[in-house]
């Protein structure tokens, strides 16, 4: 089963929209078991895309390929084709770590370093830019800001990040993936872990973040995806079965798989 | 139906009893040593054990050579084998998820771990000491290191192994490069363990006498020559206990005391260390 990228693409949103990834004929293998069957889409600049689908579906490990994440552990590869920017990511002479700098990630579970709030943020940055303490402390709070942190944070800058409430630390991490100005944002299930009220703070976050960033985003809530996102793939045993804009994979569905997970036939 | 629950209790009720018993069993062992310790080390127990030297039989005299000399040896034997556990233990935990050099190294390792420490003695009386020809401080510090490096390697890799994946992951999605992601998160984040295992192997080697029976052997008079034979507790206490003289044999007593409070102060260091690191 193929995807339909294209031809429910064009009735999408006003403004003019340019491919920032173009996934081809990815296959991703864990050992021998294949976790993703010729997955075909594009994520688009500025946007926030979506991927919805049961457990074990393939999702996370879609979002796991854009950054490379899977290469921490053995025996997971992935074949085909992710441009960004005019190369192929999955090149092996792909310098990893530029890679991640520039497609930053946020993952299930809030990760805060053990260091403070400031440290937990300038970390990042201290690895790509000579900053002077005047302009470190400005990313700092810029950073906060577009993370909605910064009221909260600025008195308890030099306090542990571990001692902050889930939704805090949640909010901290994505401020980290921000800092450092990346091109390409991955949310891994941002919420799961999380209350309804931090929950809500996070969607608006990422409704304000795409204003400066591409977002993909994998998510277990349909209505959040429904809420967030401009494009949603609907996935099922590694296949993509449906790519396109999010009202009309909602509403208007093409195929009768998704609109049997959609209205909770199934999944 | 009654009738199995009260038989369930009577179970559970034998149960705890015959725990109670052999945690009674076993501790009443460790009191009895420690009674007989305190009773005959403190009679022993005075100013001159940390002033003078050991003495010759049948005068006064104190400790003071073994102490420091046991001090001096626990010292360069931890600095010297502490750095490569710690090596080893972030290759084993950090790099080691692939080919066949990391299981290898932790074989060897634990069987390192569980080694008798009189061989550790006699591989470094065969390599070093008949090298040179006397006995000298450092092959007593080299032996203790080797018995440092295992207990370090091993609560090194433990610890780390500790660390959710999820924090690697987190630092290495910002492009952090894997030593750096190792150097500032996941070492920082097992600080307390680490220290702990360190302590640990400390106590471990104050109160070693195996190893340094081959290699620093022991020494009637102070001396700070590293590269002479250097007096340490352990084997202080060996050979006065064996001894047929009151007053020597009165030593061993208050040696054997002087290094079972600093292995209790240690442990009980380590235990707080810990506690206020995973409390955090």
């Amino acid at each position: 089963m193929k995807s339909e990228t294209a031809a429910t693409r064009s009735d999408s949103a006003a403004a003019p929209v340019a491919t920032k990834m173009a996934i081809r004929h990815l296959d991703f293998f864990y050992g021998k078991f294949q976790a993703l069957k010729d997955i075909n889409l594009d994520i688009e600049e500025r946007r926030v895309t979506a991927f919805i689908g049961p457990s074990g579906c393939g999702k996370s490990t879609l979002l796991r390929t854009l950054n490379r994440m899977y290469l921490l552990y053995p025996g997971q590869r992935a074949a085909g084709e992710i441009m960004l920017d005019g190369s192929n990511i999955l090149d092996p002479g792909t310098d990893l770590n530029k890679l991640r700098a520039k497609v930053g990630m946020v993952f299930q579970k809030p990760t805060p370093f053990p260091m403070s709030i400031y440290d937990n943020i300038a970390f990042g940055v201290r690895l790509y830019e000579k900053l002077s303490r005047r302009q470190m402390d400005e990313r700092v709070e810029w950073a906060l800001t577009k993370a909605a942190m910064w009221d909260e944070a600025k008195d308890k800058l030099k306090q542990s990040g571990m001692a902050l409430s889930g939704g805090q630390q949640q909010r901290l991490c994505i401020a980290r993936a921000v800092a450092v100005k990346p091109e390409v944002v991955l949310l891994d299930e941002p919420t799961s872990a999380l209350d309804p009220l931090s929950t809500a703070r996070i969607e608006e976050l990422v409704h304000d973040l795409k204003k400066d960033f591409t977002i993909a985003i994998v998510t277990h809530n349909m209505q959040q995806a429904a809420r967030i996102s401009d494009y949603t793939g609907y996935m099922y045993l590694g296949e993509l079965i449906e790519f396109g804009v999010t009202d009309t994979i909602f509403i208007k569905p093409a195929k009768k798989e998704t609109e049997d997970y959609i209205t909770g036939r199934f999944g | 139906m009654f009738s199995i629950y009260s038989r369930r209790l009577f179970v559970n009720r034998l149960n705890l009893v015959m725990a109670l018993a052999a945690m009674a069993f076993g501790l009443s062992f460790l009191l009895w040593i420690l009674f007989t310790l305190f009773q005959a080390g403190f009679n022993a127990f005075s100013l001159d054990l940390f002033t003078q030297t050991t003495p010759p039989p049948g005068s006064k005299g104190g400790l003071l050579n073994a102490i420091m000399g046991s001090l001096s040896m626990a010292a360069i034997g931890t600095l010297l084998g502490t750095p490569v556990g710690i090596f080893a233990g972030i290759y084993l935990a950090e790099y080691g998820s692939r080919g066949w050099l990391a299981p290898s190294t932790r074989f060897i390792n634990d069987i390192l771990l569980s080694a008798p420490s009189i061989i550790i003695g006699l591989f470094i009386y065969a390599i070093y000491v008949l090298q040179a020809g006397h006995f000298s401080a450092w092959a007593g510090s080299v032996a203790l290191a080797l018995i440092v490096i295992p207990v370090v390697v091993r609560t090194t890799e433990n610890m780390l192994r500790l660390v959710p994946d999820s924090l690697r992951e987190a630092a290495v999605a910002l492009g952090t490069p894997q030593w750096k992601m190792i150097l500032m998160v996941t070492l920082r984040s097992v600080r307390a363990g680490i220290m702990t295992g360190v302590l640990l192997a400390v106590a471990r080697i104050s109160g070693e006498t195996a190893p340094l029976l081959f290699t620093a052997l022991n020494n009637q008079f102070w001396t700070t020559n590293l590269n002479a034979p250097m007096s340490n507790l352990p084997v202080v206490i060996f050979q006065f206990a064996m001894s047929p003289y009151k007053d020597w044999q009165a030593l061993a007593w208050a040696g054997a005391l002087l290094i079972t409070l600093a292995v209790l102060v240690l442990n009980i260091v380590a235990r707080i260390l810990f506690r206020q690191g995973s409390a955090r």
